[in-house]
């Protein structure tokens, strides 16, 4: 369980939201929402761990993020950079992202996971020839084969075609139906089903 | 006992600091303008000539000085650098910043000294002395804290990473002493010294002690001026600072 | 397989991909070197004797060059914060990537140095001192240097910066470096710098990686 308190967050000289209060339980999902520039890719970055607070705690399973060894295990944080090294290709990609999550993953199931994504024929590319909406894919795929309960998804949509947008809400919500959490902000509506899902609108 | 913690937790909250500041400085002032006045009318005045270097000589009253403040004041940023590093305190980031121009005015105060005592002395503009050649070192480590620290717009990162920097750079600035004085030795170079094999006078001594004072006085004074100025700027979106300026805009 | 080997081998085939890191170092250092000769002149006895400061001056620049982009690409794709957010630890991660820098810029160095060293006309054993002191500073060098390069990670004019920054900081490397040969050419024995250097390498590889870890996070905050 995940739980924010008292958050507030300053950038520069400005404070760009105060007063946070948030609570994901196992199988929640919590979209958040707001204007442009009102902080939520900083929450996020805060609720991940790589941002300090200005005020305010952040606690997995009751004990503060900062010094969590389980926290470390449980985040999957996916930014508006992909974390994909265009000269790799996609596959030598999710073999390395496995390595450094310390999870084994066999190529069968590495392939799979990108084929799923709709990258069939794509996997053994240099990642830098693919278009924008398929490299966001390939970055997806690690969601996929990840472990981890909570994912922490900093506009996960962006240039995705519709049918890839649709598998993404799937993915998150067998992921949601699995007993994981999941932190996202998108400007797209996230086609949830009958998952719980709740939007906390971040105001300054 | 209760007391003790809260004093120092008091000032250390910016607010308090200014006030605090604001009124320490002008004392600082006047004691460096008082034991500076004394030092160098000591050192120009009272001191004897030098047997081998005349009156060139007196200009190490500014020069040794100015060299032991750019290290002490180093010493200082380091501290600060340290404090806030382990208790992340916003003041502490400030205070090494407000040092950090005085300790390089310092520094480049005893390279030029050190350039116009060499020249009559040695007949050039700069000799490769082990001293001399740390105090450039010196100097560009203030100008890269002082870089980087202007380089970062985030203050908080700024701030960290030049605390960073500065304990990285006081570390290292024994090896790189050591390390100067090895190739300095090892190849005979020049030394530019100050008492050239006589035991100094005891009002040289006493000059040089009421001007590294002096000027450690006048550091002080500086630095806490500075860091008010500091402490409005960071916190210029609060409450007590944007009723202060229009207290001042009223009164002005 | 381990992160750190994964990270390892990344690096290696990253660079292998895009060579012109590699040989920018090198050619850097040749050039340098070969300047030299051209605006001092070409009378032997000079340049015998000036030989050691020359190539570790080039040495030490062209290490200096390549720092820039020791975090700057993977800080530019995100893979950088994957890294600080994994569960491996950073110090480690961070070690295995100064490794892998100086696999690709700074052995370069000290296998090229022999070839250099012969426009100087330094003697075989003089040649094989330059060749021990670069193989202990070069990874002395990329190792101070990493912590600058973490702490300028996408600052406006991070090059210049991170020049002025570690600049100071390379001085004792570069001292002990270029003096251990100029001790054996004037028949004094490079062992006490070499062992200088040693001492100065393994403190570094001791503390440096964590320091460096500790600057990435606040740059990355």
């Amino acid at each position: 369980m995940l739980s924010v308190s008292d958050l507030s967050c300053s950038r520069g000289d400005r404070q760009l939201f105060s007063g946070v209060h948030l609570t994901l339980k196992s199988g929640c999902c919590v979209h958040i929402e707001g204007d442009n520039g009102v902080g939520k890719t900083s929450l996020l970055r805060i609720v991940s761990g790589l941002s300090p607070a200005a005020s305010g705690q952040v606690e997995w399973e009751g004990v503060p993020i900062q010094t969590s060894e389980a926290f470390r295990a449980a985040r999957m944080y996916l930014g508006h950079q992909l974390a994909l090294k265009e000269d790799l290709t996609a596959l030598e990609n999710l073999h390395f992202e496995a390595a450094i999550a310390g999870r084994p993953l066999s190529d069968a199931n590495a392939l799979a996971a990108l084929v799923q994504l709709g990258l069939k024929g794509r996997a053994h590319l240099p990642v830098r020839v693919l278009s924008q909406g398929q490299k966001r894919r390939a970055a997806l795929a690690r969601l996929l084969a990840s472990r981890a309960a909570l994912w922490i998804l900093d506009e996960p949509l962006v240039a995705l075609d519709l049918s890839a947008q649709t598998q993404v809400c799937a993915l998150l919500q067998s992921h949601l139906a699995t007993g994981g959490m999941a932190l996202v902000t998108s400007h797209q509506p996230l086609q949830l089903g009958s998952a719980q899902y709740a939007s906390y609108r971040l105001q300054a | 006992m209760n007391s003790q913690p809260n004093f120092w937790f008091r000032y250390a909250s910016p607010q308090a600091f200014y006030g605090l500041a604001g009124r320490l400085w002008p004392g600082f002032a006047v004691i460096a303008t008082l034991l500076g006045a004394w030092g160098l009318w000591l050192g120009l005045f009272v001191a004897p000539v030098d047997f081998q270097q005349g009156q060139a000589y007196r200009i190490i009253f500014v020069h040794v000085p100015a060299s032991w403040m750019s290290m002490v004041i180093y010493l200082a940023m380091a501290f600060w650098a340290l404090l806030g590093l382990t208790f992340n305190t916003r003041l502490s980031g400030m205070m090494s910043r407000a040092l950090a121009p005085t300790g390089a005015l310092f520094a480049f105060l005893s390279l030029w000294t050190g350039a116009l005592w060499g020249k009559p002395m040695w007949g050039a503009w700069w000799v490769w002395d082990a001293r001399l050649t740390s105090e450039l070192i010196l100097f560009f480590l203030y100008l890269g804290f002082i870089g980087l620290t202007s380089a970062i717009e985030e203050p908080r990162r700024s701030d960290k990473a030049g605390a960073l920097l500065a304990l990285v750079g006081a570390i290292n600035v024994p090896i790189i002493y050591f390390s100067v004085r090895w190739w300095n030795t090892l190849h005979q170079g020049a030394s530019v010294s100050v008492t050239q094999g006589s035991s100094m006078a005891q009002t040289m001594l006493s000059a040089m002690l009421l001007m590294a004072l002096s000027f450690w006085m006048y550091a002080i004074a500086v630095a806490l001026y500075r860091v008010r100025t500091l402490i409005l700027e960071r916190e210029r979106h609060t409450h007590w600072v944007t009723e202060l300026l229009s207290a001042k805009e009223t009164a002005a | 397989m381990n992160p750190y080997m994964a990270l390892l081998r990344r690096d290696l085939a990253l660079a292998l991909r895009r060579k012109n890191e590699v040989l920018t170092a090198m050619f850097f250092f040749v050039v340098v070197a070969s300047l030299f000769p051209v605006g001092i002149g070409p009378e032997m006895g000079t340049l015998r004797l000036i030989a050691p400061g020359i190539l570790w001056v080039g040495a030490l620049l062209a290490s200096m060059l390549a720092l820039g982009r020791l975090f700057a690409a993977d800080h530019q794709d995100g893979t950088l914060e994957q890294m600080v957010l994994s569960r491996a630890s950073l110090t480690g991660l961070v070690a295995v990537k100064i490794l892998a820098h100086w696999l690709l810029t700074g052995l370069p160095l000290v296998l090229l140095a022999p070839v250099l060293a012969l426009q100087f006309d330094l003697s075989r054993d003089a040649i094989a001192v330059l060749m021990a002191s670069l193989l202990l500073g070069t990874p002395l060098l990329s190792l101070i240097g990493s912590v600058g390069a973490a702490l300028t990670l996408g600052v406006r004019g991070a090059d210049v910066l991170l020049s002025l920054l570690v600049l100071p900081l390379y001085i004792p490397a570069l001292v002990f470096g270029a003096g251990a040969v100029q001790a054996h050419t004037a028949g004094l024995g490079a062992s006490a710098h070499l062992s200088i250097l040693l001492a100065m390498l393994l403190v570094a590889a001791l503390f440096t990686p964590w320091a460096c870890a500790v600057a990435l996070r606040i740059a990355l905050e």
